[in-house]
C-alpha cells in the first residue's frame, strides 16, 4: 500500500492529527514525519510560563504515525473500509522536551500483529536526530470501525 | 502431563495479567477469562501468545475464540500437543 493511502485512511481530523507524511512503510515498521504546531489552544496552558509539547501528545503523535500507520498498512488486504485500532496499552520514557514548531521523526518496528493485536516499539527524534522518546504502545483492532 | 499440572501452569501465565482486584487464588477450574476474572481482550492476547510459548503450540484464531475458560484452554492445549 501507498504511504499517501495510508495518510487518507487514517481516522484522525483537526486538531487532534499528528502525521504529516510517512516516508516509509513495510511489514515490519513504519516512518513519518510531524511539525507541532506553531500555536495551539493547547499549549496556552502547557505549561502557563512556556509551552511545550505535552508528553501525552509525543506519546499520542507516536501511536498515530507508528501504531495505526502500521495497523493500516498490516491490514490493507483485509479490504477494510475503515481501519480502527484502540490503544491498550503504552510505556514511554521522555528524554528531552519538544517546542511548538519543531520537526520529530517516528519510527516503528512490529513486536507482534496476532489475533487483533498490534505491538511495537517506537522511537521519536527530533530534527537534530536526538532522541526525544522511546516506548512500546499496543493496539487492538477494532472490528466494527468506529461505529 | 496431567491435569493438575496443565491448570498449574495456566494459573502461573495468567496471574501477572490479571487486575489489581482480582486474586490468583480466584482462579478456577472453569474460570471465563473475560467475565470472571475480568482480564481486557488485550491481555488475553497476552496469555494465549505465552501460552504458545510455555506449550511450544501454535494457536489459531478458532483456537483464540474457542479459549473461553481455564478447562477450554486445557482442552486445547492437550489437543494440540497431541496432533
Amino acid at each position: 500500500m501507498d504511504t499517501s493511502e495510508i495518510i487518507k485512511r487514517l481516522p484522525y481530523g483537526e486538531p487532534f492529527v499528528f502525521v504529516d507524511s510517512l516516508l516509509e512503510a513495510s511489514e515490519e515498521g513504519v516512518t513519518g514525519h510531524y511539525t507541532f504546531r506553531k500555536q495551539s489552544v493547547i499549549y496556552e496552558g502547557h505549561f502557563k510560563k512556556k509551552a511545550v509539547i505535552p508528553g501525552v501528545l509525543l506519546t499520542e503523535c507516536c501511536a498515530q504515525i507508528g501504531l495505526v500507520c502500521l495497523g493500516i498498512f498490516l491490514t490493507a488486504k483485509e479490504d477494510a473500509r475503515e481501519t480502527a485500532f484502540a490503544l491498550s496499552s503504552s510505556e514511554m520514557e521522555y528524554l528531552i522536551h519538544v517546542l511548538p514548531g519543531e520537526q520529530v521523526k517516528v519510527r516503528s518496528e512490529k513486536i507482534y500483529f496476532r489475533f487483533g493485536k498490534l505491538k511495537c516499539k517506537v522511537w521519536m527524534w527530533n530534527a537534530e536526530d536526538k532522541l526525544v522518546c522511546k516506548g512500546v504502545l499496543a493496539g487492538m483492532q477494532l472490528k466494527r470501525g468506529y461505529e | 502431563m496431567t491435569e493438575p499440572q496443565y491448570y498449574q501452569k495456566l494459573k502461573t501465565i495468567v496471574s501477572p495479567y490479571l487486575p489489581d482486584d482480582v486474586s490468583v487464588d480466584e482462579i478456577g477450574i472453569d474460570s471465563h477469562f473475560l467475565n470472571e476474572l475480568n482480564i481486557n481482550s488485550a491481555n488475553l492476547v497476552d496469555i494465549v501468545l505465552d501460552v504458545e510459548d510455555e506449550f511450544d503450540i501454535v494457536l489459531e484464531n478458532d483456537d483464540m475464540e474457542a479459549m473461553q475458560t481455564v478447562r477450554d484452554a486445557m482442552a486445547i492445549i492437550e489437543r494440540k500437543r497431541s496432533s
